[in-house]
């Protein structure tokens, strides 16, 4: 889709550096572009919510070979040998530490596991354990590698928790120690179906609620309600609804009057350490001079600007209706996968929306799927294949653009889901694209 | 082990639970078993439409007039079942005004009230109407949840006295000579409610008299007793959008062929259908070619159904039969009339009638002509009650809509909760305990899935079929893992994740033949939610060897001393170890 625009009488913005995706690749790139040249306009355009609000806001690098071997207790081992093709091949495993490294600085004391290369197993809301290399300070004391007995509760308004099932399920996954689940009324709620952000604004500001014992501020009121189920455990998960801007206080504050470490356990989506995670990279972009502008569609792009259709002179965006073209050095594409619709899908074909990358995949819709649901799945790989420059190639293994490059779930070539390498693949070559990008930056 | 009832019923369908309940209702002792799920053969696999018998007004008017009574009956008798949202046979330029003519005909002939509609006035009851579609009838077509109907005739009959069993398959036919005196059935190992069965075992259950209603799998059946039954299975698909693109059920008025109803069900529509003579029953091509089909050819009466989401697709297979020697070629000439099969009469073989052919809409007279042939075999005068005794869930159905109450839920919640559950929805609704939603999509509480698993057990494919949940837009993907929570306690954390895995797997089934646009993105949702945030693909509590070696893992930042007094005193330890 190379259409001309019309002339337009709008002025084009203009940068030096221009993200189109605001998720973690699109934020990583648009950091790491602003590290890497100081004197560099870095600007990133973002449209809809990000799809961090729907994860769980641990940093997974690899947690199991493509092959399926796992869960690896060294992620970075495993990153020598993986296949042609894959996003950490093309961008080197020197790369991924650097990208993490750099990610370690940006989210300082919010995540842990940088003090050992070992993966962590943080339980999940299912009650298994999840393999990952980072993960937020809220869930470290409450590690499966830890032995020292927990206590999980649940709420019963939160069925996506149940907090004796899990403890169940952990059980039988083997961990170290005895895990106990109970289900408690969360004080505060009144509503059957108040969401996960009703629940962290009652801990969050502490709003008085009323209990059997009177009147009380709702983190008291929590605590009390748990004290009474406590044994021996000297650990207490909760599902993660533990506040939102003052997470820290509410856990803090909770383990001091319970006298035992408090944990999370991550949840589905709206995920709270998604959005926290969200929110401390949008504080970081806005320490590091990036500009962001939101709420609009990359809708169209021209070329040309150099005499070559290879060259992106410059995109446009939809603002309430009007075309706002935005004119840059260089560009990373950054607009998700299947589920942030930067790949997307019609009966016969899979494409990228924006400009029309070339997207490898069989033109039969019924080989895109296998028939178990957790098997070898062919749409999970779906995706931009790169250069090592992460320039994404045509059919023929050319760049498409000699000035885009792409990072996170829109690159193909890798099954997230199975491989628990999302995260990591989005810092990763996000970390790369801006970076390489800005050093490229013309001027 | 030997038990033994009056009457053996083989197939928890509609046809083998509407029998059931009639026989029930009439005081005989009867034993249901199917091999599944109740609905799991071909009522479950329907397109929902309850005939107002427009279909056959041309071709069959004898089974269009039994259709029309049924229809006004069922209005009656199972009204949480049915939504009453009438018909249109739609005439495109192309269709034949002959056959306009003679379906409006043949619908008065059979007593189907009809009524033709301008083109104009068809697109102001149904707007996305195509701009030049010429003319409608309107009949009084309505929707039907088969898997509810089913259901309910299931309890009703349980209610008196009946015994239903399901996961339990016919593994042979006891035949005494040229009598059949019972069948041995082996009770499956997944998970489900076996009051009476040991997973992995067999059971011998003796009866006076044994009714074959197993549909497409009726010869199977009778081929264990060395009988022949020639039922000819055909496969038709059915496509269901994520929202009711018509609030009417849409026909094609033109004589026969395939994708040419939309059925408005639920939150949905469901596209329909072809017609294919499959040789096996449980082993058939589900082809693309099908689903294509259905969208390419009925955007000829709904254009927008070319650009629309698809949640997934399905298919089902009519039982379909006609005597030997009648020799038709092509399965949509093959009468849709059932036949009574009695084996004595035809094969010298006594104790045992076959039903096969049929309709889900007629299957409560079905239901009343075998039980009058089984009651005549046994010497029983009782007569048929079924068509005057509302079904559970159908009585006093105004009295429900009159009240107000919302039993504390949102009013979208609430009005859809009382439309699954009809007349028992103060049973199920109210209650002191917090009752939070659990599927989202389609507003299914805790109370109502406590309330399935109590009449189910723990498989929640049946937990599903009663409550639709996990049966919206997401396919299950938010909420397979809340509903096997509702499992536990009483169900221990391993039957817990077999169900779990069972209804996960059960739901991408149907999802593999919508996987392309939204759905292509809701499915890597889905996937990523299990996968990505629960490792729930992984999970080592599956693992044949839970070996997992903990130690070799981060532990957390290494505490300053090793805690020993259970975290009760030593705050500061505690704290180093894990708020950093």
């Amino acid at each position: 889709m190379r259409v001309e625009i019309g002339v337009t009488t709008e002025m084009a913005i203009e940068d030096d550096v221009l993200v189109v995706g605001g998720g973690l690749a699109g934020a990583m790139a648009a950091l790491s572009a602003a590290d890497a040249n100081d004197d560099a306009r870095v600007r990133l355009v973002t449209y809809k919510q990000s799809t961090l609000r729907q994860a769980s806001g641990l940093i997974d690098i690899l947690g199991y070979t493509p092959a399926g071997e796992g869960p690896l207790v060294d992620p970075f081992d495993a990153l020598e040998s993986l296949p042609t093709g894959h996003p950490y091949e093309r961008v080197g495993s020197e790369a991924v530490r650097d990208a993490l490294a750099f990610f370690d600085e940006i989210a300082g004391d919010a995540y842990a596991g940088g003090h050992t290369n070992a993966n962590a197993l943080v339980p999940t809301h299912g009650g298994t354990v999840k393999p990952t290399a980072r993960y937020p300070a809220s869930t470290a004391a409450g590690l499966a590698s830890d032995d020292r007995d927990a206590l999980l509760v649940g709420f019963e308004t939160l069925p996506d928790f149940d907090a004796p099932l899990a403890a169940a399920h952990l059980e039988a996954a083997g961990v170290p120690f005895d895990a106990r689940g109970v289900t408690v009324p969360f004080p505060g709620i009144v509503r059957d179906d108040a969401k996960v952000t009703r629940y962290a604004h009652l801990l969050d500001r502490d709003e008085t609620v009323t209990t059997g014992a009177g009147e009380t501020g709702a983190r008291e009121a929590l605590a009390t309600t748990v004290r009474d189920h406590l044994e021996d455990e000297s650990r207490v998960g909760f599902p993660a609804v533990l506040g939102d801007d003052d997470a820290d206080g509410v856990r803090a504050e909770l383990a001091d009057t319970l006298e035992v470490d408090v944990f999370e356990v991550p949840m589905g989506p709206p995920s709270l350490p998604g959005i926290r995670l969200e929110e401390l990279l949008y504080g970081a972009l806005e320490d590091a001079g990036v500009r962001v502008t939101s709420g609009v569609p990359v809708v169209d792009y021209e070329t040309g600007a150099n005499g070559s259709d290879e060259h992106i002179d410059h995109v446009v965006v939809d603002r309430n209706g009007t075309e706002i073209p935005h004119r840059a050095d260089q560009y990373v594409l950054a607009t998700g996968g299947l589920v942030g619709k930067g790949v997307r899908s019609e009966r016969d074909r899979v494409f990228e929306p924006i400009f029309d990358c070339h997207v490898p995949h069989t033109p039969d819709r019924y080989d895109w799927f296998v028939d178990d649901v957790f098997g070898d799945q062919p749409y999970a790989r779906f995706g931009l294949a790169p250069d090592r420059e992460l320039r994404p190639v045509d059919a023929t293994d050319e760049p498409e653009f000699v000035n885009l490059r792409a990072a996170g779930a829109v690159l193909g070539g890798y099954d997230y889901a199975a491989e628990k390498s999302g995260a990591g693949v989005s810092i990763a070559t996000g970390y790369v694209a801006g970076k390489r990008a800005a050093e490229v930056v013309d001027r | 082990m030997a038990t033994d009832t009056e009457v053996l019923v083989l197939g928890g369908g509609s046809t083998g639970c509407g029998i059931a309940r009639d026989l029930a209702m009439r005081g005989l002792e009867v034993t249901l078993v199917e091999r599944g799920n109740l609905t799991d053969g071909t009522t479950g696999r329907m397109h929902g439409l309850l005939h107002s018998g427009g279909r056959y007004a041309v071709s069959d008017q004898a089974s269009a007039t039994e259709c029309i009574e049924e229809n006004e009956i069922l209005r009656e008798i199972a009204g949480h079942c049915v939504e009453e949202t009438g018909g249109l046979f739609v005439q495109r330029p192309e269709d034949a005004d002959d056959y306009f003519r003679e379906k409006l005909e043949g619908c008065r002939d059979c007593g189907i009230p009809a009524r033709v509609l301008s083109g104009r006035e068809a697109r102001e009851v149904e707007p996305y109407l195509a701009d030049d579609v010429k003319r409608a009838i309107e009949v009084p077509d309505a929707a039907v949840d088969p898997f509810r109907l089913c259901v309910a005739n299931a309890v009703d009959a349980e209610n008196h006295g009946t015994r239903i069993e399901t996961h339990a398959e016919v593994i042979d036919l006891l035949r005494d000579g040229d009598d059949i005196y019972g069948v041995e059935v082996r009770h499956d190992s997944g998970p489900g409610k076996r009051a009476h069965g040991v997973a992995g075992t067999t059971e011998e259950i003796t009866a006076d008299y044994v009714v074959n209603a197993t549909g497409a799998w009726a010869g199977q059946i009778a081929a264990l007793a060395d009988l022949e039954i020639a039922v000819r299975p055909s496969k038709g698909v059915m496509t269901i959008m994520n929202v009711r693109q018509v609030d009417t059920v849409i026909n094609r008025c033109r004589p026969k062929g395939d994708a040419d109803i939309v059925v408005p069900h639920e939150t949905t529509a469901i596209l329909g259908t072809t017609d294919e003579e499959v040789s096996d029953p449980d082993d058939y091509p589900e082809e693309e070619w099908e689903v294509d089909e259905m969208i390419d050819t009925l955007s000829e009466l709904v254009p927008i159904l070319e650009e629309a989401r698809t949640i997934r697709s399905f298919w089902g297979v009519r039982p379909l039969y006609e005597p030997p020697g009648t020799g038709t070629q092509d399965p949509t000439d093959i009468t849709r009339d059932f036949f009574l099969l009695d084996h004595a009469e035809r094969d010298g073989v006594s104790g045992l009638s076959s039903i096969v052919g049929g309709k889900l809409t007629t299957y409560r007279a079905m239901a009343e002509e075998i039980s009058d042939h089984v009651c005549e075999k046994l010497g029983v005068t009782a007569s048929c009650a079924t068509a005057d005794e509302p079904l559970p869930g159908s009585e006093n159905i105004e009295a429900l809509e009159a009240g107000m109450d919302d039993f504390g839920l949102r009013s979208p919640v609430a009005r859809r909760s009382k439309q699954r559950l009809g007349s028992r929805a103060r049973e199920v609704l109210e209650t002191d305990a917090p009752n939070p939603v659990v599927c989202q999509c389609e507003g299914v509480t805790r109370a109502e899935i406590r309330d399935a698993i109590a009449d189910s057990g723990s498989d929640l494919n049946a937990v599903r079929i009663r409550t639709r949940a996990s049966m919206g837009n997401c396919q299950g993907g938010f909420c397979c893992g809340t509903m096997a929570s509702e499992l536990h306690p009483e169900y221990d954390e391993a039957t817990v994740r077999s169900a779990l895995d069972e209804l996960v797997q059960e739901r991408w089934k149907g999802q593999r033949h919508a996987l392309w646009g939204e759905q292509l993105s809701q499915a890597m949702l889905n996937y990523a939610l299990h996968a990505t945030t629960m490792n729930r693909d992984r999970d080592p509590a599956g693992e044949e060897d839970a070996s997992l070696e903990y130690d070799a893992f981060d532990g957390g930042r290494p505490a300053a001393e090793p805690r020993t007094d259970g975290g009760k005193h030593g705050r500061n330890a505690s704290r180093d170890r894990g708020d950093h």
